[in-house]
């Protein structure tokens, strides 16, 4: 069975069926995330005391090395999608494996920062501080596993889809990219938030 | 961004090598803001202010909010909205 208007507008929306599921999808995502944002803030007013990150022990340069990774990815991401719109399968190959790859730097050092905090004996039963700081990076990892699955799965599957329809490939990996720079943008505001505030 | 051809994607190749140059030197700017220690309130602010204009990037450019169709602006639109009851109401009703 055909999916319809996998790979041109539909007439009444003006873009993919695809497309308009993925932003509906990271709509709800927003406020997901909105949701834990919201109870970081008012958890923040109403304590008599929050710790400044470095106070807490988190890593700054830790954390600015995976800022920067997954702003690389972010780039390396974008331009497995242009190197499709631009018939280079062998760039988008490189591109693609280079975001997952980039993917699993920041976990491991997600690893080496989640590790540091068991040895200290900082779990999220801790204190307030700790309770936020392990759910929303914790569910931001979780992002960042299924980022992998999904861009590890396009990969894998890219051979016979380039060969079949180029267009409906590209559009997949714009669609999984929206995605992947949804996590990123997270990072963005949760890196100052939790890390230099 | 699906009906461009390839010319108009190599422009764009350029654009997102630029915006990966100032989310790098922005997140610099970020991390060298936080070592001046300024009073929270400035502090705060700026963190924000930066981290907003680095996500404005993202979402812009890698996510081509920047020509986007109208359907995608209504959906975020209707996001908004919704985001910013649940980052303020809880803040304003807590005083009450």
């Amino acid at each position: 069975m055909e999916i319809p208007y996998a790979v041109h507008p539909h007439p009444i929306t003006g873009v993919p069926n695809g497309k308009l599921g993925v932003w509906l999808f990271l709509a709800s995502e927003v406020m997901l995330f909105g949701a834990l944002f919201s109870a970081l803030i008012l958890l923040r007013v109403g304590a008599e005391h929050w710790p400044h990150g470095t106070e807490a022990g988190l890593s700054i340069p830790l954390a600015t090395i995976n800022t920067m990774v997954l702003i690389t990815s972010s780039v390396t991401m974008v331009m497995a999608w242009a190197s499709l719109k631009m018939n280079q399968y062998g760039k988008f190959q490189l591109y693609l494996t280079l975001t997952i790859l980039l993917a699993f730097v920041f976990l491991v050092i997600k690893y080496f920062e989640y590790t540091d905090k068991f040895h200290h004996h900082h779990y999220p039963s801790t204190d307030t501080f700790y309770a936020t700081y392990f759910t929303m990076t914790g569910l931001h990892g979780l992002h960042v596993v299924g980022g992998i699955v999904v861009n590890s799965y396009l990969l894998l599957t890219a051979g016979g889809a380039w060969k079949r329809d180029p267009d409906r490939l590209a559009n997949r990996i714009e669609y999984a990219g929206l995605y992947w720079h949804f996590v990123d943008l997270v990072w963005i505001f949760l890196f100052p938030i939790l890390y230099l505030l | 961004m699906s009906g461009e051809g390839a010319e108009d994607i190599k422009k764009h190749v350029k654009v997102y090598l630029i915006v990966f140059a100032a989310l790098a030197a922005l997140t610099i700017v970020t991390v060298g803001i936080s070592y001046l220690h300024l009073p929270t309130h400035w502090a705060i602010l700026f963190a924000l202010l930066v981290a907003t204009v680095k996500g404005s990037l993202v979402a812009c450019y890698f996510m081509h909010l920047i020509s986007e169709r109208k359907v995608i602006y209504w959906i975020l639109l209707i996001c908004v909205f919704f985001f910013a009851v649940l980052l303020w109401a809880p803040v304003v009703t807590s005083s009450m």
